[in-house]
């Protein structure tokens, strides 16, 4: 059976090492065709700009040759073609499938079907991986280690994918997490059972500038509107969530912000200039990371 | 041995006991009994002093797996299954929760795969505060018990 990288949870400890080992070499010498003869199939059923320029940046840098769509929109999917079906087709071209899919599960399933390994670049509100991993890079480019970290998640830790990713890879490495939140966007019972389980530290707060000076990396999400049940609600939170200069004038001098982006009000244009700014960086490393997980899947072969 | 007389006996075959009423009908949907020829008896809002009101069923000439059977402990865990040859009870057998449930059941995340492509269900069963709970193979979310819903094989 072939790899493939569908949730977080499929990478051990040390093969999440040696992604970002191999990341950092990419990172070093970005022109490497290493993969000429191969055919990377880049099938998106939702659009997903970022994350496909991304990917498809990542395969061309390796020399691969890319296929796929946009979107389901002009295809056999929009006829009413099963995914088993499409996935079926193209893994009869492709060496690798790279897929997002609005809904939750069709990855996994997806890599139950195929010839070939299939990373999940997004199913619905269930797992980014290449995200997850692309953070972990950064964090480990900014601190010069993934060990013994105290890291603030702010925002929606209810919703955020890419939090619960976060925090269940970061897992491995001893870390303290701050829970910066609103009372209705606290981490869920599940999560926390999980980081009890595991033995990791954690502390939940509302007051995101306590946690400031303590923190190695401040980790923002989006808190959306759509989230609250009362719209005024989100008005009163909506700000009490987001970072400007003078709040992380009193930050450790290696703290660093990251971010999934795209932002909206939770990291004030102030920041971009800060040296603890590394969001704009984080997307993208995301290329590199990228490149080191189409190459350990298509070397596993 | 009243009570065994409002529901007639079987020669030989399997006597599902302990079934709680309102779950009779899920049990009959597991086991695909609306599709097998065997002779079957039900009876149903018995007096039990376990369940308040229970359910029996009697299949003649009829035996389970224990695989096949132990499907129904997710939604009757305390039934007793008697195996029966020549009006004796000859086995008793508790039921088990498998830890991995293939179809059957409905996953409950509207949004997952299952519920949009012809893709059947998968579960692992896990246990949170003692209480049972599946977890879904494809979007990882958890199915509990007041939300399980059988997949009716009609
Ligand atoms: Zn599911």
């Amino acid at each position: 059976m072939s790899k493939n990288l569908i949730s977080i949870q499929d990478f051990s400890k040390d093969e999440i090492l040696e992604i970002l080992k191999m990341a950092a070499e990419f990172e070093e010498n970005t022109c490497q065709p290493i993969f000429k003869d191969k055919v990377i199939a880049s099938i998106f059923f939702e659009p997903s700009t970022r994350t496909r320029l991304s990917f498809e940046t990542a395969a061309n840098r390796l020399g691969a040759r890319v296929i796929g769509f946009t979107d389901s929109i002009n295809t056999s999917v929009a006829k009413g073609e099963t995914l088993k079906d499409t996935i079926k087709m193209i893994s009869n071209y492709a060496d690798l499938i790279v897929m997002r899919h609005p809904l939750e599960g069709s990855a996994r399933y997806a890599s139950e079907i195929s010839k070939v390994p299939v990373i999940n670049a997004g199913d619905g509100a269930n797992q980014h991986p290449t995200q997850t991993l692309l953070d972990l890079y950064s964090v480990y480019k900014t601190q010069g280690t993934l060990e013994n970290l105290s890291i603030s998640v702010v925002g929606d830790l209810k919703y955020g994918r890419t939090v619960h990713s976060l925090l269940q890879a970061m897992s491995h490495f001893n870390p303290v997490f701050l829970l910066t939140s609103p009372a209705e966007l606290a981490l869920p019972r599940e999560y926390k059972e999980y980081l009890i389980n595991k033995g990791i530290r954690f502390m939940e707060t509302t007051n995101l500038t306590d946690v400031i000076p303590n923190s190695d990396i401040i980790y923002m999400t989006r808190v959306q509107r759509e989230r609250f049940t009362d719209p005024i609600e989100y008005e009163r939170v909506k700000n009490i969530y987001s970072l400007n200069a003078s709040m992380i004038k009193g930050s450790k001098p290696n703290m660093k912000i990251l971010h999934p982006l795209p932002r909206v009000n939770e990291i004030a244009i102030d920041v971009d200039e800060s040296s603890h700014a590394y969001y704009f960086e984080q997307a993208h490393n995301g290329i590199y990371v990228r490149m080191a997980i189409i190459t350990k899947l298509l070397k596993s072969l | 041995m009243e009570k065994h007389l409002k529901v007639s006996a079987i020669k030989d075959g399997t006597v599902l006991d302990h079934i709680p009423s309102d779950q009779l009908f899920k049990v009959i949907d597991i086991l695909n009994l609306s599709n097998c020829i065997n002779q079957i008896t039900f009876g149903t809002n018995l007096d039990s002093k376990l369940l308040g009101k229970k359910a029996i069923i009697k299949i003649a000439d009829r035996f389970f797996l224990d695989d096949e059977i132990n499907k129904i402990a997710l939604i009757a865990p305390q039934a007793k299954i008697n195996i029966i040859h020549d009006f004796q009870v000859v086995e008793k057998r508790e039921l088990s929760v498998p830890s991995e449930i293939k179809g059957i059941v409905k996953c409950m995340n509207p949004v997952c795969i299952t519920n949009h492509q012809p893709v059947d269900t998968l579960f692992s069963t896990i246990y949170e505060n003692n209480e049972l709970k599946l977890l879904c193979h494809y979007c990882e979310k958890i199915t509990d018990r007041q939300n399980l819903k059988i997949i009716s094989k009609g």
